[in-house]
């Protein structure tokens, strides 16, 4: 490989690990009360609301059926809006953290769903409120799970970041596909692929290592 | 001698004259799930320092009693007084500060899995805003009361099911409680472990002067520690008392079939063989509390009455220092004043006796 590619190599990787980084950061950020707030308002939840319940997962089933290719180009409008171009990595963040945030929410809904009943209905019992409950039992029970579910985020976006390639957002996918597929650059192909797999890898490893560290229910 | 008040004929209201002295008060609770009714107007009250257990089978509406003391379940109607104050019609909000006096066991102990022992027990003064170093201090003091000190750092997976509930009694008495709730608090453990739980819920109840409520389906743990035991069945209280009397004179069927597991019963060898009408041997069953049951009755009865008697099974026992005995006595059949001469003996010694019936040979 030429130090030319090479140094694009390295500018895609950091492109790559911008770009998950930020997305998923967002998508922890809005998806997580977007979680709670869907256990919290179904029925028998800690603040029943059935109707917001409903809406809120209307407009979370709603964003994760158009695939991420079509809602990226339909999200350019507000894209522009936000970053002031379409075009570019940081562009590509907006389309990646509206797909990652209510995969995510789903995510963390599954892990808080699973917290016992007994275990609010004892704190119910102790006098706390609403938010003793989600700061001193949902969050910190469903823990390991919400980390979890945050490392599949993360690897997925990792993948959807390449597809962001089609907007300009640089990255390996790009990469790939510019060099690796349209130039017959297989060196560039093969260095991506081995990228891309130490990439997930190394956020799966980081993941478990740390879910494992939080767990404490055995 | 029998003090037995059901719920139908219960004071509802306002001529006692100490209510203060009432940590909990009952009147005509009232809650349906669907068609059924879950409670079926339920009057109670709980004395301050007493331990009231209610008992029922499952499915009886002990649940939906114990949780309607703390405002987790609300009644259809009905009064819920705590400490003289009705409950039933404050919001969630102001039920908050009313529940830290109401501490609460239950059967699964409920806790936290990601907090350590202690962080578990200082729960409750964290929700009430307490500073740092008291909420450990008194988790500390707590540990040591329930003889835990040393697990203080440990994550609850790591603990047995007996150490478990007794970071669930400590934890309910953080913050200081007027009364204790025990939902099942031992059903889910073994013999050995629920007489030490049992243990340390009376030891605390005498130490401290803790009221406390519990239900169970259990008739071992009223009898261990209860004072008054109320019977629920189908949403109503159908029998209430204190303990030894109830034990000793039950009258409702559900009371004498829950009571079945612990009180003496006639052999079923014994009753497959009863026929009404005569034969060579009569069986009596006798049912003796207080100072009958104190004073030498067989050897009395032998001295009063010639002829022959058999004891063919029962025993006395002890409830609240009470004894209670039921006694199954086999008498010879033939002769039909010397069985009225043994039971009018017994009878003036307040026994009540009951003749099940006649066996054609001697068993």
């Amino acid at each position: 490989m030429s130090p030319v590619l090479f140094e694009l190599l390295l500018r895609s990787i950091w492109e790559t690990v911008m770009m998950t980084g930020a997305s998923g950061l967002i998508s922890l950020v809005f998806g997580l009360p977007l979680g709670l707030a869907l256990v919290a308002t179904d029925r028998g939840g800690i603040a029943e609301s059935l109707w917001v319940n409903r809406a809120l997962a209307a407009l979370i089933n709603g964003f994760r059926s158009v695939p991420f290719i079509i809602l990226m180009v339909a999200l350019i409008p507000v894209t522009r809006l936000i970053v002031g171009t379409s075009i570019g990595t940081w562009a590509a963040i907006v389309p990646l953290s509206i797909a990652a945030t209510p995969y995510y929410a789903r995510i963390a809904e599954v892990s808080l769903r699973e917290v016992d009943h007994g275990l609010i209905e004892a704190a119910r019992a102790m006098g706390g409120n609403r938010w003793t409950i989600i700061r001193e039992v949902l969050v910190p029970e469903a823990l390991p799970g919400i980390v979890a579910g945050f490392t599949v985020t993360l690897v997925t976006l990792v993948g959807a970041s390449a597809m962001a390639g089609a907007i300009g957002a640089g990255g390996l996918g790009d990469l790939a596909i510019r060099y690796g597929y349209q130039r017959f650059e297989t060196s560039v192909m093969v260095a991506v692929v081995i990228v891309l797999i130490i990439l997930v890898c190394g956020i799966q490893w980081i993941g478990d290592r740390l879910v494992a560290r939080l767990d404490r229910r055995a | 001698m029998n003090q037995h008040v059901t719920a139908e004929v219960a004071d509802p209201g306002g001529s006692r004259s100490s209510d203060l002295e009432d940590v909990v008060r009952l009147t005509d609770l009232k809650r349906r799930f669907g068609a059924t009714p879950a409670l079926d107007g339920v009057s109670l009250t709980v004395k301050k320092g007493e331990i009231l257990g209610i008992i029922g089978r499952s499915g009886a509406g002990k649940s939906t009693l114990i949780r309607c003391l703390n405002g987790l379940e609300r009644p259809d109607s009905g009064e819920v007084y705590i400490e003289g104050r009705e409950i039933g019609r404050l919001g969630e909000r102001e039920l908050q500060p009313l529940r830290r006096r109401i501490g609460m066991i239950f059967q699964h102990f409920n806790l936290l899995s990601a907090k350590t022992v202690e962080d578990n027990v200082a729960l409750p003064l964290k929700i009430e805003g307490r500073p740092q170093p008291e909420r450990l201090a008194r988790a500390a003091e707590l540990l040591d009361l329930v003889g835990l000190s040393e697990k203080a750092k440990a994550y609850p997976a790591s603990l047995s099911g007996g150490q478990k509930q007794r970071v669930g009694i400590a934890r309910a008495l953080a913050a200081r409680p007027a009364l204790l709730l025990s939902d099942e608090a031992t059903s889910a453990l073994d013999p050995e472990t629920t007489r030490s739980i049992l243990a340390l819920l009376k030891n605390i109840n005498r130490r401290l002067g803790l009221t406390i409520l519990l239900i169970t389906h259990e008739m071992e743990v009223i009898r261990s520690i209860a004072d008054r035991i109320a019977v629920i069945d189908a949403g109503r209280i159908v029998e209430e008392g204190p303990v030894w009397s109830v034990f000793a004179d039950p009258r409702s069927d559900i009371t004498r079939s829950l009571l079945g597991g612990i009180r003496p019963q006639l052999p079923a060898d014994i009753a497959s063989r009863l026929v009404p009408g005569a034969g060579a041997e009569v069986i009596l069953r006798i049912d003796v509390a207080g100072e009958a049951a104190h004073g030498p009755l067989l050897s009395d009865l032998a001295a009063a009455v010639p002829g022959p008697f058999r004891l063919v099974h029962g025993g006395i026992d002890h409830v609240q220092q009470q004894p209670v005995g039921t006694l199954f006595l086999a008498v010879a059949g033939n002769d039909a004043s010397h069985l009225s001469q043994v039971i009018a003996f017994l009878k003036a010694r307040e026994a009540r006796v009951e003749v099940l019936g006649h066996v054609a040979s001697p068993v």
